[in-house]
């Protein structure tokens, strides 16, 4: 196989798996930013991706499915606030109950729902996500080079995957160029200065938790209505840990966050394209440390390369004013 | 009598069991700058934070301008024209200036056009009262008095007319504190009312038209400044006779205990903090080391106490040489002798989140003494902690209660209580009496000259002249990392002066 095809191949399924990630990594940005710790994304993802499996089969549709997803997950991500902003409790242990209660109660239900075992009916085209095609694909086909990568790595993908990749910019945009986003990043650094500034720090914080809501909803609704045709148990598989950790890798900033998710993604598809064929020199690696190669990357990287990942600093800390 | 900004009828509250407010009414006359003082824990902090609706009270009324309203965050606050600065600053570290400024006052949902004007008006309010601060500097760059700046100009930004300030000199030089007196002198002028707590009494005659005392939660007095005195003044605030001088007899220096040669510091970036100094210290005697704030006291301490690495000299302590350019241990320094009350207490001296008599052994807890075998022996620590919170008038007398909730003057008194009580050879101490109230500096200046008096060697860093005038034997004064000059504890304090800005020439180092 010729290497512009081979890189294509890879490029593409780099881009398709990173959009889950980017979009929960983003879902993490927003809450953390505020001072929530989160680590109920895999929650709700699959919350999400229940939902919309569910809702998309019964109204036969992927926007109903969609608004169904978000929906499931900003309410799990209420529940976390509650916990962690008004009853100021433990956000670790908050987003933790939230992971197992939804790995748990999706089994429940979509078994009771559906009898097909772990997972909701296959969808038909029409309650799916489907590829675009963007325009003069075909006309450019025929230039060297840009050509083949117009039309197999930036054209052909979901509308969800390129709302991820717009969310980037759009991130950056909110956080650093609008009030709310001014007041977001200071309510995670120092509550006590925007309560002082007159601003109402549950209220903030319950916003970021929001917006983490919506976006790890998306994140979901791709999972069961777009890569995959329906939920299946357990689908989001440790992905919402992988965009915490490049989160964390990203130094909560939202264009570093892509790229984190880029390589994730790409490891994940280098995984995929060779778990079976040796590779030169080393042989066949066991599936497993293909897998545990984020989590191996993150540490690495994290205790040498990249320095210090300084977390917003009121992270994880309940707003106290009386003691 | 002129019309009043500011009237507070009864008002009380309490953070659970700690009744901080009593009942309290007080009068503030617009156009004035109004001072209240009181000591440790009295609760200036805490109506003044009700004032600015940060805490809510349990009960009373609150007036501005002759009209009653309520006041239920900070926000309401704000736009009856009530600014603050806060005794711990409220500044995100990690923001610009502009940021900060900006923050809760940013006109539309785009910060652009918000950033232009913000702009345009600090460059304003710098030029009216000489505010100058880099508006695109990071807080957690600048020098604490330049953080303070940034918060009277958030308050200014938000054109407050009561702007009330909670110890705002504890924190600077001399000159930056005449430099803020000057503005609000300059405030009051244009008819804006200022509310000031200290516990500097010099500043309260210096500058307030009138002063309001507390005590332990209670209004006890309101008096025209210039029909009282600092003795009155004294006396109110903390019930009894307060002896403002310090009483000392001669110093009767013997053996150098502790020897610096030829010390050489520098600080993260590369700065040589610390040049080349050598002091010797000997039993018995108390040297104080004066200095504007920033001018390698700090390091100087730092590098003595094992908590900095020097990059090269010699210091000695009872005659060993202590490794100040490798792994000086502070707990083996401790072992032999040597005892620290870090300058900054916050972040060095205690942990906030520990109960007191946590606090009151932190580092010396490996004493056998606080041990039953591999566990510590909470019985036995928790008497110690009673005895010294006896002995030092720590307030509230409660060994569990946490850190965090004893005022910042008590706080004090538990770290000195912990470091002095051991009896050390040599005691080193950066700025003993910051944010503490008179009645407590009276106790622990006392304390030092008692140690001195027992054969102990005090190795003392101020930043307040006065105090290292009244105590020390000798006074070292630092100028940009260098020992300058020696005088007695009498030279004047215009000659002192001078040394500190640098103006005498460092020739005379080579002593
Ligand atoms: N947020 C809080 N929660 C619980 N207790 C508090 C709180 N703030 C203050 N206190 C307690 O209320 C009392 C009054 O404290 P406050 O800070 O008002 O004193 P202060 O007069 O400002 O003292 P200082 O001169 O040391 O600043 C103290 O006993 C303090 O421990
Ligand atoms: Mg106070």
């Amino acid at each position: 196989m010729d290497f512009l095809q081979l890189f294509l191949e890879l490029a593409q399924s780099t881009v398709r798996l990173s959009t889950p990630l980017i979009l929960a990594a983003l879902a993490g940005l927003f809450t953390e930013r505020a001072g929530v710790f989160d680590i109920g994304l895999e929650g709700k993802m699959l919350g999400g991706a229940f939902a919309a499996g569910c809702v998309a089969f019964v109204a036969q549709s992927a926007m109903a499915g969609l608004l169904a997803a978000i929906v499931v997950s900003v309410l799990l991500s209420l529940v976390h606030g509650y916990a962690s902003i008004t009853q100021r409790g433990n956000q670790i242990v908050s987003g933790v109950a939230i992971n197992f209660i939804v790995a748990g109660s999706t089994v429940i239900l979509g078994e009771a729902w559906f009898h097909q075992g772990g997972r909701t009916p296959a969808l038909a085209e029409g309650a799916r996500f489907q590829a675009i095609e963007l325009p003069f694909t075909e006309a450019l086909r025929g230039v060297p080079l840009l050509g083949p990568i117009y039309a197999d790595l930036i054209s052909g993908h979901q509308a969800l995957t390129y709302l991820a990749f717009l969310m980037v910019p759009a991130s950056w945009w909110i956080l650093y160029r609008t009030r709310f986003g001014l007041r977001l990043r200071a309510v995670g650094e120092n509550p006590g200065a925007v309560d002082t500034a007159g601003i109402s720090v549950i209220w903030m914080r319950y916003r970021g938790v929001i917006c983490c809501g919506i976006l790890c909803g998306i994140a979901g609704a791709y999972l069961s209505l777009a890569a995959n045709a329906g939920w299946t148990k357990g689908m989001t598989a440790g992905k919402g840990y992988i965009a915490l950790a490049a989160l964390i890798f990203a130094k909560w900033r939202p264009v570093p966050v892509m790229f984190a998710c880029l390589l994730f993604g790409f490891l994940d598809a280098f995984a995929i394209r060779y778990q079976s064929t040796p590779l030169p020199l080393i042989g066949k690696v066991p599936v497993q440390l293909m897998q545990a190669l984020p989590y191996i990357l993150t540490v690495v990287l994290l205790a040498g390369f990249i320095g210090k990942a300084i977390p917003p600093r009121a992270g994880g800390v309940p707003y106290v004013k009386e003691r | 009598m002129g019309e009043l900004a500011i009237e507070l009828k009864g008002i009380d509250k309490s953070f659970g069991l700690v009744h901080a407010n009593k009942d309290i009414n007080l009068k503030v006359r617009k156009g004035t700058i109004h001072g209240i003082i009181g000591e440790n824990g009295a609760g200036k902090s805490t109506l003044m934070s009700i004032l600015y609706g940060f805490y809510q009270a349990d009960r009373g009324e609150i007036l501005v301008d002759g009209r009653a309203i309520s006041i239920r965050d900070p926000n309401a606050a704000i736009a009856a024209g009530i600014g603050m600065v806060h005794q711990h600053f409220m500044l995100v570290e990690n923001f610009t200036v502009l940021e900060n400024v900006m923050l809760g006052a940013e006109d539309s949902w785009i910060l652009n056009a918000g950033i232009t004007k913000a702009r345009a008006e600090l460059k304003r309010l710098e030029k009216e009262y000489a505010l100058e601060v880099d508006p695109d500097a990071v807080i957690e760059e600048l020098p604490v008095g330049l953080q303070q700046r940034v918060e009277i100009l958030k308050a200014l930004y938000r054109k407050a007319d009561i702007l009330i300030l909670d110890e705002p000199t504890g924190v600077l030089t001399p000159a930056e504190a005449d430099h803020l007196f000057r503005i609000l002198e300059q405030l009051k002028a244009q008819g804006k009312t200022v509310i000031l707590i200290t516990h500097k009494l010099r500043e309260i005659m210096a500058i307030t038209d009138e002063v309001s005392v507390m005590r332990r939660g209670e209004m006890v007095a309101t008096r025209e400044t210039d029909k009282t005195s600092v003795e009155e003044l004294a006396e109110l605030m903390v019930g009894r006779r307060v002896l403002l001088r310090v009483e000392k007899g001669a110093a009767h220096p013997g053996d150098v205990k502790l020897s610096v040669k030829n010390l050489t510091v520098r600080d993260g970036r590369g700065v040589t903090m610390v040049d080349d100094v050598s002091l010797d210290l000997r039993a018995g005697e108390i040297v104080g080391i004066a200095g504007v704030a920033g001018n390698g006291q700090s390091e100087l301490l730092e590098a003595i106490a094992g908590i900095r690495r020097a990059v090269s000299g010699r210091v000695e302590l009872n005659g060993r040489a202590i490794d100040v350019t490798g792994h000086a241990d502070p707990a083996e320094l401790r072992q032999r002798g040597l005892a620290h009350v870090p300058e900054d207490r916050h972040h060095v001296g205690l942990v906030l989140k520990f109960e007191e008599s946590e606090n009151a052994i932190l580092g010396y807890h490996d004493d056998p003494k606080y041990r039953k075998g591999f566990i510590l022996d909470v019985d036995a620590i928790r008497a110690d902690a009673e005895e010294k919170i006896q002995k030092y008038d720590i307030r509230p007398p409660n060994a569990r209660l946490k850190t965090a909730n004893f005022s910042g003057g008590n706080q004090q008194k538990i770290v000195l209580a912990r470091e002095m009580e051991r009896g050390p050879d040599v005691l080193i101490i950066g700025q003993p009496t910051r944010g503490v109230d008179v009645g407590a500096i009276e106790f622990i200046h006392k304390r030092i000259i008692e140690m001195r008096d027992q054969g102990k060697a005090v190795l003392l860093v101020s930043v307040e002249l006065d105090e290292i005038r009244a105590l020390s034997d000798r006074i070292l004064v630092m100028f940009a990392g260098r020992v300058v000059g020696e005088r007695a504890p009498d030279a004047s304090e215009g000659e002192l002066g001078l040394l500190m800005a640098g103006v005498e020439g460092p020739k005379e180092a080579a002593q």
